[in-house]
């Protein structure tokens, strides 16, 4: 085990980092997308079930299945496992967007505007940053998540330590099955604990002390 | 009431300096509110003139449309027809931000946003005016003292941290913040304890009579209308305007049943609003300083015929209101208890509340700067009903 790990050792940092970077990147598009998304089911009422239903069933959807759809459009290769990933991403991260967008007191809204504060300024300086700890949350939640989404997206030869979990898959009864899926395996719960950390931290630095659970 | 402007107030005479005029006039004409699949307006052609320097309080029952008159200034709602003008100039003529920029905004319990501190709450609209950090910070220091709250302690707390009533103290420094010459306040002490709220009702009038602003108030208690009001307007449903007059007059002379039903039975005792505590007379029992010999100060309070003494400190603030028997030891001590005080400017009203709670059947008075002054008891107050029962029936 220790050999095979020294002699592809370069291989699998590679790896290890293209698996990190992919759900990095990923994630935060989809945070991007999820809290645009957000803001305007807020503004729509009756879009917030509408949201409310899609991120239920999009989380139900099996990832094999979304990554076969996608072929024909994006064909094999780092774009369909990134749109893949990003696709699942958004959804935790939009269904906490919106409860968190909506937790907001009307009252504090209402007082915003009556100091002549604009919509945009209303939304980046008082409505964002008070959901901002139910939004990291679902970021949290999406990070962890996307770790096994990534590893299913190197099955269309997506980057990441999931070339290893299906390299064992093909091995079977191989010499270096378990090896491989053990590698695959336990890297990617060390990049989620990793990331899941880093994630603690950037609550720390980014949530206000005022609302900062304590 | 008339305010001549040319003239620099006089500071000579009269017990208080009169500041100058700082709030402009509120002009409401023919104002209607009518929301849509709503078959009777909400605001059926409210017409109002708002002094400049004064403050006017809105009351009347729920759904009379006072609040929705009171947005209508800021265009927080925007009037189905009429205009509104603020120092002659008309607020639909103006951009909705840029004039609730020049408007102060004041709601229950302050409304502080909870994710930044007592000074970045307060620099809000100062922001977004565009003025210079070091103009904010000085700005955001003033307005803590004046609403007696020490810059140095609070200014980097968060509302969390402040108790109610020191939040709405950092609401109304919030909505002082740009120095603007009208304040709007929607039920601004609903949200407090009483004695917090008659204690935050004092300080607003103490700051009224510097800055004169001009104040639109909504209220639903009709004893801090008459309390705070230069002014009562009371309303009708759809804001029909059922009286607009001072509390004197109110009280006095209602203008019609239901101003009479509003304002209430046991109007002699809402008069006691109307009366501050400098109009009667106080008494003066013994005084000790911390640091005097309990035996002299036991044989003065006993050669005076008193079974307690107020003790003050060094710079003359009273801080306890022992019995006798309480007091030990050879010197006199600081005493720790949380003293209850009223200030010169308080109402009777705020007075005898103190009173009741009171073991000792009276209230200790301070003035400016927290220092003593003396002592409202019962009798003061009784003798004031009584001189008002008799005026009334002359």
């Amino acid at each position: 085990m220790w050999d095979f790990i020294v002699e592809r050792r370069d291989d699998i940092i590679f790896n290890t980092y293209q698996h990190a970077s992919l759900v990095a990147q990923a994630v935060l598009l989809a945070t991007v997308i999820a809290v645009l998304l957000a803001v305007v089911v807020v503004r729509v009422p009756a879009l917030a079930g509408v949201a409310n239903v899609v991120s239920a069933i999009g989380l139900t959807l099996p990832a094999f299945a979304l990554i076969g759809l996608l072929l024909p459009l994006t064909s094999i290769g780092v774009v369909t496992g990134f749109v893949a990933v990003t696709f699942y991403a958004i959804l935790p991260i939009l269904r906490n967007a919106v409860v968190g967008l909506q937790q907001v007191d009307e009252t504090l809204l209402e007082s915003a505007r009556g100091m002549g504060m604009g919509q945009l300024a209303s939304l980046w300086r008082v409505r964002i940053p008070l959901a901002w700890p139910v939004i990291l949350a679902g970021i949290r939640t999406s990070t962890q998540m996307s770790m096994g989404i990534a590893a299913i997206a190197a099955y269309v030869k997506g980057p990441g330590l999931g070339d290893y979990i299906f390299a064992g898959l093909v091995r079977i009864g191989g010499a270096n099955a378990v090896n491989y899926a053990v590698v695959g395996t336990v890297g990617i719960i060390l990049v989620a604990l990793v990331a899941d950390a880093l994630l603690l931290l950037l609550g720390r630095a980014s949530i206000s002390k005022g609302i900062r659970a304590a | 009431m008339s305010t001549d402007l040319s003239k620099t107030p006089d500071t000579t005479t009269g017990t208080t300096t009169e500041a100058s005029i700082s709030g402009a006039e509120i002009v409401l004409d023919e104002v209607v509110k009518q929301y849509p699949g709503q078959k009777v307006p909400a605001v059926q052609s409210l017409s109002l003139t708002i002094p400049a320097g004064e403050i006017v309080m809105f009351i009347g029952p729920s759904g009379c449309g006072k609040t929705t008159s009171l947005k209508m200034i800021n265009r927080l709602i925007e009037p189905t027809s009429g205009t509104i003008r603020i120092g002659g100039d008309d607020v639909a003529k103006q951009s909705d931000n840029e004039l609730r920029r020049q408007i102060g905004y004041v709601i229950q319990g302050g409304s502080l946003f909870p994710h930044m501190t007592v000074a970045k709450n307060i620099a809000i609209v100062p922001k977004m005016l565009g003025w210079k950090r070091q103009r904010i910070d000085e700005r955001i220091d003033e307005l803590l003292d004046l609403v007696s709250l020490d810059p140095g302690k609070y200014r980097d707390r968060y509302p969390r941290e402040l108790s109610g009533g020191q939040q709405q103290r950092v609401g109304v420094a919030r909505g002082l913040a740009a120095d603007p010459p009208v304040i709007l306040m929607d039920e601004p002490f609903g949200a407090v304890d009483p004695i917090t709220r008659q204690r935050l009702q004092d300080e607003l009038l103490s700051i009224q009579r510097e800055l004169r602003k001009t104040i639109v108030c909504v209220t639903h208690d009709i004893d801090e209308a008459v309390k705070l009001g230069d002014r009562i307007l009371i309303l009708q449903e759809g804001a029909k305007i059922a009286q607009y007059d001072s509390p004197e007059v109110v009280l006095g002379a209602p203008a019609n049943e239901f101003v009479e039903d509003f304002v209430g039975s046991g109007s002699s005792l809402k008069q006691l609003s109307l009366t501050r505590v400098r109009d009667v007379d106080l008494i003066h029992p013994t005084t000790a300083t911390v640091g005097e010999s309990v035996a002299e100060v036991k044989r003065r309070a006993e050669a005076n015929g008193d079974t307690s003494v107020i003790i003050l400190d060094q710079r003359g603030r009273p801080r306890g209101w022992p019995w006798l028997r309480q007091l030990k030891g050879d010197t006199v001590v600081e005493p720790t208890e949380d003293l209850v005080d009223v200030d010169l400017a308080s109402t009777l009203n705020d007075a005898l509340d103190t009173m009741l709670s009171s073991s000792h059947g009276g209230a200790i008075v301070t003035g400016d700067r927290d220092q003593y002054v003396g002592v409202v008891n019962f009798d003061a107050v009784t003798d004031h009903i009584r001189a008002i029962e008799e005026k009334a029936r002359d």
